[in-house]
């Protein structure tokens, strides 16, 4: 990518050589050294006339490669220094000091070099640099964004140029020009758009292209309420599928099996120190192959939770069968129990689970809608989870026997079901689909020893509102507790709507103590 | 009853057998040693913060030891873990005080953890320093604070935003977690930002439960909010929540030079979970920051990175980190030490006689000094970005130490509150 920017921006200065001329290292000091302000009208006098000298200086600058060295500048690339203006290599002087560069100069950095790509040949990198622009044209830049909009062959690219010519325009002394900058400004879906209207909407006096501004701004701001609706939306899916993913395991232990797991969280605890471990192990030992470690701890994961969930029902919870607050006191004390050990082991303070480079930043769907890779692969990850546990459940022979012994334990006995092994593989099931939780968990949140406490609660309020026993029941309560949570949170704040949410879910349950679905049937009465 | 009557008993004679017992052993035991408390959460939500607080204290503590001790005992360190829970940093201070009988105790991240311990110091006359930024409006003869109040911290970084060279905000989230410490500060930034002409409807409160981890809502309303006009964030979001808070803004593609973000309890430490690439530029606000470069900080760094060695610190043995309650750590406990050392004492009234003007040089590059009066250090303010390798790129700072301020003059009926512990 960067090598095709950088080879994208040789092509682009060729494109301007005629009238390029080269820097002198007095003009690239004056933007690397001095009083803010001057720095950037220097910046902005090199951006007219840039050659590719000055464009590479610039990204230097931008990537915080250049230091200051004496009376000299040096740019530092992995540990080796250049010379500026010759490109020759030199050695990095001791006591070279970094080049300030703060927010307001690495901004105006950006849409300098953004100007400059505006003649790349590459449409990416056109398009890249236009969606840069979007947020900081000013009036400076518009000769070069003049010029790129004439040159511009794209139809559609010239379309969204034409859009950043206007956000720059809008500020011109030429009224006319304003007009037609407020009216064109009008298919904009980007957010950026309503900015600049408004701060051009205060000092604008002319009352005509006052109204033509708010025409504008009307429909700017309707087309971004779509964009607000549906993120809203989206972050509600998103904290439904971890609800969801947090209850399925649940769904399995208490909904069929009725054992009130309080070591449940913990289980999911397992699961993310699970992925803790396999990152280590691969940073260690697979160092090339880091991007791919969470597919790997994904089985893993699984495996020692279910080992775990095996070897706490073969010890413990096996004899508490029909004995709900004794099993729910031993749960309890095993999952501090647990707690205890991973702060043994791992220390009590979080680990750090780094997100997969593919797994960090996000796709832009709106102007002002962008989904963040790792809620969607989450989202991905739960669908998958869920469907193969239907199909565990409704299709193979364990799920069949499951089914058997939880809705008639005797007459499963009487055909010949081990109904204790049964037991033993519903609950170690059940314990590592906790663990796949924890490994999505891991990707989102912290990972602590008291992670799993943070989920308890909500995995119970999942499947008790979902109705015990039904896997579609978890499902729907997931999902509708996500999206009115957040929908309550936009509308009144994080702590009023996980308080409103549980005032809501207490009146449900009073009116409805079977949740959305019941279970029909002798079972239920069982 | 009898059983009762018996137990009561009892009571009454171990308390006489137990008070015996100290009287006769006082002097052979102040021979041996002197009792340093740590208070810090070593687990839950804070650990992330407060852990490596412990470390620092150990740290001076052998330092000190290694030179001989105070009045020629050694110090010895007394550790509980309060474990983020607030009430138990008050039983914990009971036990330090009345069980242990340490002389002062070095303790307490956020504030509702000060305000529970609070009564409990001032009760049993103990003594408590306590090193992290805090919302002021307190003032208690037994607590020294090494920390930023408001003015120390969150005004002069409003004011930094506000400048052109900040990015001229013109609107402001102030985003936090809902507890004393965020709510005071920004019912003071409130009033400030107001003072400064800042429109009601151009300010937005938010807070989140500790421990938060689900920030999308949040962030995409801070997208919306700065759609308005120039945005800016104040965060005052505590401990383990601020890495899906960092994590979720550089998914969301919030870029520091649109919406810089500007906390004030996230430091090197607190970072050192993320991925620090989408996050160059936002800022945080502090009275000292690794990065800084004088003679006596780079010795804190060598000092503090041979101890984690040596000691086998977790995360910071590879990769030694110091932040600025670190700092405010090292320097309290050395200033209480050249307080007992002048005082001759540990007794508390005389060391907090004593503690009135005490100097020392700290590692952010200025002799700190502890006012006469209010129980606050003179501190200089830097605002730092947040560079790629997760350290901060000082961008401002005050000419020389800034005076502390604990009841904030944007607070109504702080005016007439004397400028010192009120003698009860």
């Amino acid at each position: 990518m960067l090598r095709r920017i950088i080879s994208g921006l040789v092509i682009a200065i060729l494109f301007i050589a005629c009238q390029a001329h080269s820097a002198s290292l007095a003009e690239l000091k004056a933007i690397a050294i001095g009083e803010p302000d001057a720095r950037i009208e220097a910046l902005n006098k090199a951006v007219v006339n840039a050659d590719a000298l000055t464009a590479a200086f610039l990204q230097a600058l931008a990537d915080d490669a250049v230091k200051v060295a004496g009376d000299g500048l040096v740019v530092v690339k992995d540990g080796k220094g250049f010379d500026p203006i010759s490109g020759a290599s030199m050695p990095v002087p001791v006591g070279a000091e970094d080049v300030m560069i703060n927010n307001r100069m690495r901004g105006e950095l950006d849409s300098a070099l953004a100007v400059l790509k505006l003649f790349s040949k590459d449409d990416k990198i056109r398009i890249a640099a236009i969606k840069q622009l979007q947020s900081d044209a000013d009036e400076s830049k518009l000769p070069l964004i003049e010029k790129a909009f004439s040159a511009e062959a794209n139809a559609q690219i010239k379309e969204q140029l034409g859009l950043v010519r206007a956000a720059a325009l809008l500020n011109s002394a030429d009224k006319t020009k304003r007009l037609e900058a407020a009216k064109l400004l009008g298919t904009s879906t980007q957010a950026n758009t309503k900015t600049v209207l408004l701060a051009r909407l205060q000092v604008e006096t002319e009352p005509d292209v006052k109204s033509a501004l708010q025409n504008t701004l009307r429909q700017v701001e309707a087309s971004l309420a779509w964009g607000d609706r549906l993120g809203a939306l989206f972050s509600g899916i998103s904290l439904g599928s971890i609800l969801l993913l947090v209850a399925l395991g649940l769904a399995i232990t208490y909904g069929l099996m009725g054992v009130i797991n309080m070591a449940h969280g913990e289980l999911m605890m397992v699961g993310a120190y699970a992925t803790y471990v396999v990152q280590g192990l691969f940073q260690k030992y697979l160092p090339g192959a880091f991007d791919w470690y969470l597919l790997a701890s994904v089985p893993v994961a699984f495996m020692a939770s279910a080992l775990m969930g095996a070897a706490l029902e073969r010890s413990v919870i096996r004899y508490l069968y029909g004995r709900p607050l004794e099993t729910l006191l031993a749960t309890w004390g095993i999952s501090l129990m647990l707690m205890q050990l991973v702060r043994t082991l791992f220390g009590a303070q979080n680990v750090g689970v780094e997100n997969p480079s593919w797994m960090s930043g996000g796709v832009q769907v709106l102007g002002n809608l962008s989904l963040p890779y790792n809620r969607l692969v989450i989202i991905a990850f739960a669908v998958f989870v869920l469907l193969s546990v239907a199909w565990l459940i409704s299709q193979t022979r364990l799920g069949l026997f499951v089914r058997g012994v939880t809705q008639n334990r005797a007459m499963a006995s009487c055909m010949g079901v081990n109904t204790a092994r049964i037991d033993t593989y519903a609950f170690a099931l059940g314990s590592g689909i906790a663990g796949l939780a924890g490994c999505a968990l891991s990707q989102v949140g912290n990972v602590g020893p008291d992670l799993g406490q943070g989920y308890i609660v909500d995995s119970f309020m999942v499947v008790v509102l979902g109705g015990v026993g039904q896997l579609a029941g978890t499902v729907y309560a997931a999902m509708g507790l996500g999206i009115l949570n957040k929908f309550l949170e936009g509308w009144a704040g994080a702590v009023l709507a996980k308080i409103a949410v549980l005032v809501i879910i207490i009146i449900f349950i009073q009116k409805r103590p079977q949740g959305i679905f019941a279970m029909k049937g002798r079972s239920a009465e069982a | 009853m009898q059983s009762s009557n018996s137990r009561r008993f009892t009571l009454k004679a171990l308390t006489a057998a137990v008070a015996l017992t100290t009287f006769s052993a006082l002097p052979a035991l102040a021979a041996d040693t002197i009792k340093v408390g740590i208070l810090h959460s070593l687990s839950g939500t804070m650990a992330i913060s407060e852990t490596v607080l412990k470390d620092t204290v150990l740290m001076a503590i052998d330092e000190i030891n290694a030179k001989g001790g105070l009045l020629g005992k050694k110090l010895e360190p007394v550790i509980v873990d309060p474990a983020s829970n607030w009430p138990l940093f008050a039983e914990k201070t009971k036990q330090l005080l009345g069980q242990d009988k340490v002389s002062v105790i070095f303790g307490c991240w956020t504030s509702v953890s000060r305000k529970s311990v609070l009564p409990v110091v001032e009760e049993m006359n103990g003594l408590l320093f306590y090193p992290v930024q805090y919302e002021g409006e307190e003032l208690s003869k037994n607590v020294f604070y090494t920390g930023a109040a408001p003015n120390q911290q969150a005004i002069p970084a409003v004011d930094y935003l506000m400048s052109k060279e900040g990015g001229a905000a013109k609107r402001w989230v102030l985003l936090g977690t809902d507890y004393v410490y965020p709510r005071t500060t920004n019912k003071i930034l409130r009033a400030y930002l107001k003072s400064k002409g800042v429109k009601d409807s151009d300010i937005d409160e938010k807070y989140t439960p500790f421990g938060h981890s689900d920030y999308q809502t949040i962030v995409a309303d801070v997208k919306k909010f700065s759609a308005g006009g120039k945005t800016a964030v104040v965060s005052t979001i505590n401990g383990d929540s601020n890495v899906p808070f960092y994590k979720e803004l550089g998914n969301a593609g919030l870029k520091a030079k649109d919406v810089p973000v500007v906390a004030f309890s996230v430091g090197e430490e607190e970072l050192r979970g993320v991925d620090t690439k989408p996050l160059v530029g936002h800022l945080a606000a502090w009275n000292y920051f690794q990065s800084i470069k004088n003679p006596s900080n780079d010795e804190f760094i060598k000092k503090w990175t041979a101890y984690a060695k040596a000691k086998g610190i977790a995360g910071h043995k590879d990769k030694a980190l110091t932040n600025d309650p670190m700092e405010a750590t090292y320097i309290g406990i050395n200033m209480w030490k050249q307080a007992v050392e002048k005082a001759k004492s540990t007794d508390t009234d005389k060391v907090i006689a004593a503690m009135a003007g005490q100097t020392f040089k700290a590692p952010s590059g200025i002799v700190s000094k502890m006012d006469e009066k209010n129980h606050h250090l003179h501190k200089s303010v830097f605002i730092g970005e947040i560079k790629a390798d997760g350290q901060f790129n000082v961008v401002w700072k005050t000419p020389g130490p800034v005076k502390a301020k604990p009841w904030s003059p944007y607070i109504e009926g702080n005016s007439v509150k004397p400028d010192e512990p009120v003698k009860k």
